[in-house]
C-alpha cells in the first residue's frame, strides 16, 4: 500500500471518486507510514484511530454522493491547531495536558470537507522558531540528507513537523502557520510547497496565538495544485476573527491555467545582499530564466526598506507575543508550579512551563512595551512597518507578483546555529518583509543544491491575489520539474 | 540599550518569569544584543509616517450585543490545574 502514500491530494480525490480504493485503505496506508517514521519525531500525537473512524465515515459519504473537496484524504495538523478532544501543545511545556473543548476554525472547516486527520505536528514551541529545535517534545528530523552525509538536518520551523511529514509521505498534506515564515522557510528546506495566504484569508480563531497581527495559517502540499485545493477548504471569513476578511472564496485550482503570459514578475535588488550564497543565487537566476520562457516579464524593483524588516519583526513579534503568552497563568489549563503567593504561583509556572527562546521573546516584549520605551521601540517598529508595507504596494504598482529566494540557505544540520538567536533569526530574512505587509507568499521546490538538498524560491503576490500567486507557482513548478524524493521515500 | 542585571530582573518581574540570579548575567547579555540589533530601526527617519496599526485595509465588524454561547462550565473547568464547585481554585490572595 505504499503507492497510496506517494500520491498527491488530486490524484487521491480521483482514485477514491473513481473506486480505484477506499478511504479506509488510504488513512491506514498513512497510518503505517506514520508509525514506521516514528524516528523523524514529526508528530507530537498521533491519532490513527481517530483517522479511521473519519475515513470510515468519509467512505459512506462518498458511497452516497456526499463528498466534501478532501473527502477522506489523511492531513497531518500543525499542534498549534485546537482540536476538539484532542491534545494540543504548541510543543511548550505550559500547555501539558490541554484539551480543547472547542475546534479551530481552519480545522473545522477541513473536517467539514471531508478531511481525515492523521496527527499533530511538531513545531518550534508557540511556533517560535526556524528549526524546531526549541519544541519541549524535541527536534524534529528533515527525511532529506546530504549526499555521502547522514547527519541528520533540521526541518526548518516553526512548521517543521508539517514540513516533514508532507515531504516524507506521512500526509497528503498538511496545516502550517506562518508568522514570520513559518510555513514557508521548512518548505524550502523540504522540498515541498508551502503557502502562508493573505493575512485575513483563513481564520485564526483557535489557533494558539504568537504574533496576532501577523499569524495565517495555510497549506503545506507535494504539489502547487495541492495547496490551491486545501486552501479553498481552510479559507473563508469567520465572524469569529474579527480580522478575518469578509471576502468569497474563489476556486484557486481554476486560477491555473498555465498561462502567465505577459505578466510582470518583480525582481528585488535588495534581495541580493553581498555575501547571498552562489547556489542561492544560481536557483534564482534558473527561477527568472523559466518565467521568461513562459512569457512573463522580469522586471528589476526596489523595495529600499527590506534591510529594516528583520529588526522591525523582532519589535512587533515579541511584543505581541508577551501580550498573547500573559493568559499562560497555571489557573485554568495546562502545567502549574505551586507557589506561596497566586504571584508566585504564576512566576514559578511561568519560568518552568516556557523554554529559553519563548523566555526571550516574552522578556524583550515586555522590555519594548514598557514605560519610557514604548515610543522608542514599538511605535518606532510600527512606522517602519507602514514604510515596508509601502515598498511593496509601490511595487505592485507595476508588477503583477515577486520572485525571491525563500531561504538564504539550505537545511543546516540539528543543533546549528542554537549558540546566537540573532543567528537564527536571519533564516527568516526574505520571508519576514512579505509577512510584516500582510502579502501572500508561496514557496515553491526548485531544485537541489550541490550536495543534493531541495532549494525554494519565493513568489509574493498582491493582498487576496492568491490565485495569479499560484498561476505563476504552477507554472514553475512544471518548468522545475522537481522529482527529487528525500532518503527513505522509495522512488 | 544594554540592559543591566537589576532591568532584567525588572522586566521578569512585570512578565512573571521567575528568573534565578546566576542566570541573570547570560540573559542581559542575550537581550542587549537582540536590542542592539533592533536599534538600527533608528537611523531611519520615520518624521511624519504613521504607524501601523492594523495589516488589514478593514474596518472592524461590529456584532449585535447578545448571548451567543455559554453553558459550557463543566467543559471549561475541565482543563483546570485545581477547580472546586464551579470555581478555579488559586492560593489564598486575601488573609
Amino acid at each position: 500500500m505504499t503507492a497510496l502514500t506517494r500520491l498527491t491530494i488530486a490524484e487521491a480525490r480521483d482514485g477514491l471518486a473513481r473506486g480505484d480504493f477506499t478511504a479506509m485503505e488510504l488513512t491506514e496506508a498513512h497510518n503505517r507510514a506514520v508509525e514506521a517514521a516514528r524516528g523523524l519525531n514529526a508528530f507530537i500525537t498521533e491519532t490513527p484511530e481517530l483517522a479511521m473512524e473519519q475515513a470510515a465515515a468519509s467512505h459512506e459519504r462518498i458511497r452516497t454522493g456526499r463528498a466534501g473537496a478532501l473527502e477522506g484524504l489523511p492531513l497531518a495538523i500543525k499542534d498549534l491547531f485546537c482540536t476538539e478532544g484532542v491534545l494540543t501543545t504548541a510543543a511548550s511545556h505550559i500547555l501539558d495536558g490541554f484539551v480543547p473543548p472547542y475546534e479551530s476554525t481552519v480545522t473545522a472547516n477541513l473536517k467539514k470537507a471531508g478531511a481525515v486527520m492523521v496527527g499533530k505536528t511538531n513545531l518550534d514551541e508557540f511556533a517560535m522558531g526556524s528549526s524546531n529545535m526549541t519544541s519541549h517534545y524535541g527536534g524534529v528530523e528533515n527525511p532529506w540528507r546530504k549526499r555521502g552525509d547522514n547527519r541528520p538536518l533540521v526541518p526548518g520551523g516553526s512548521s517543521g513537523g508539517s514540513a516533514a511529514a508532507v515531504a516524507a509521505r506521512l500526509g497528503l498534506g498538511a496545516t502550517g502557520t506562518d508568522t514570520g515564515g513559518s510555513i514557508r522557510q521548512p518548505a524550502a528546506f523540504c522540498g515541498i510547497v508551502g503557502l502562508k495566504p493573505t493575512y485575513g484569508r483563513c481564520s485564526r480563531w483557535g489557533i494558539v496565538a504568537f504574533a496576532s497581527s501577523l499569524d495565517q495559517a495555510g497549506p503545506m502540499t507535494r504539489t502547487v495544485r495541492d495547496a490551491a485545493i486545501m486552501l479553498g477548504a481552510m479559507a473563508g471569513h469567520d465572524p469569529k476573527d474579527s480580522t478575518s476578511a469578509p471576502l468569497p472564496v474563489p476556486d484557486f485550482e481554476k486560477a491555473l491555467s498555465g498561462d502567465i503570459r505577459g505578466l510582470k514578475v518583480g525582481i528585488p535588488r535588495e534581495y541580493r545582499p553581498e555575501g547571498l550564497a552562489e547556489e542561492i543565487a544560481a536557483v534564482w537566476e534558473r527561477g527568472i530564466a523559466w518565467l521568461k520562457d513562459a512569457g512573463a516579464e522580469p522586471v528589476e524593483i526596489s523595495l529600499p526598506h527590506t534591510k529594516y524588516a528583520l529588526p522591525t519583526y523582532y519589535i512587533v513579534a515579541p511584543a505581541e507575543a508577551s501580550s498573547n503568552l500573559a493568559r499562560y497563568d497555571g489557573v485554568r489549563y495546562g502545567l502549574r508550579v505551586e507557589g506561596a503567593t497566586l504571584d508566585d504561583m504564576y512566576r514559578k509556572t511561568r519560568a518552568a512551563g516556557f523554554g529559553a527562546e519563548v523566555k526571550r521573546r516574552v522578556l524583550i516584549g515586555t522590555y519594548v512595551l514598557s514605560a519610557g520605551y514604548y515610543d522608542a521601540y514599538y511605535a518606532k517598529a510600527q512606522k517602519l512597518r507602514t514604510l515596508i508595507a509601502g515598498d511593496f504596494k509601490t511595487a505592485f504598482e507595476s508588477v503583477d507578483v515577486i520572485l525571491t529566494p525563500t531561504a538564504p540557505s539550505a537545511a543546516f544540520p540539528l543543533g546549528e546555529k542554537m549558540d546566537d538567536p540573532i543567528t537564527m533569526y536571519l533564516n527568516d530574512v526574505f520571508t519576514v518583509p512579505t509577512s510584516l505587509a500582510g502579502l501572500p507568499g508561496i514557496s515553491v521546490p526548485a531544485g537541489l543544491n550541490g550536495e543534493g538538498l531541495p532549494l525554494g524560491l519565493q513568489l509574493i503576490g498582491r493582498p487576496f491575489d492568491e490565485e495569479t500567486l499560484l498561476r505563476v507557482a504552477d507554472v514553475m513548478e512544471k518548468a522545475a520539474e522537481f522529482k527529487a524524493l528525500p532518503a527513505g521515500v522509495e522512488a | 540599550m544594554s540592559l543591566d542585571k537589576a532591568t532584567v530582573r525588572t522586566i521578569a518581574n512585570l512578565a512573571r518569569i521567575e528568573v534565578r540570579d546566576e542566570e541573570l548575567d547570560h540573559l542581559a547579555g542575550e537581550l542587549s544584543n537582540i536590542l542592539h540589533f533592533v536599534e538600527q530601526l533608528s537611523e531611519v527617519n520615520t518624521d511624519g509616517v504613521e504607524p501601523m496599526t492594523s495589516v488589514a485595509a478593514l474596518e472592524l465588524p461590529r456584532r449585535a450585543d447578545v448571548v451567543s454561547d455559554g453553558n459550557c462550565r463543566e467543559r471549561i473547568l475541565a482543563n483546570a490545574p485545581e477547580a472546586d464547585d464551579g470555581f478555579f481554585l488559586v492560593p489564598k490572595v486575601v488573609e
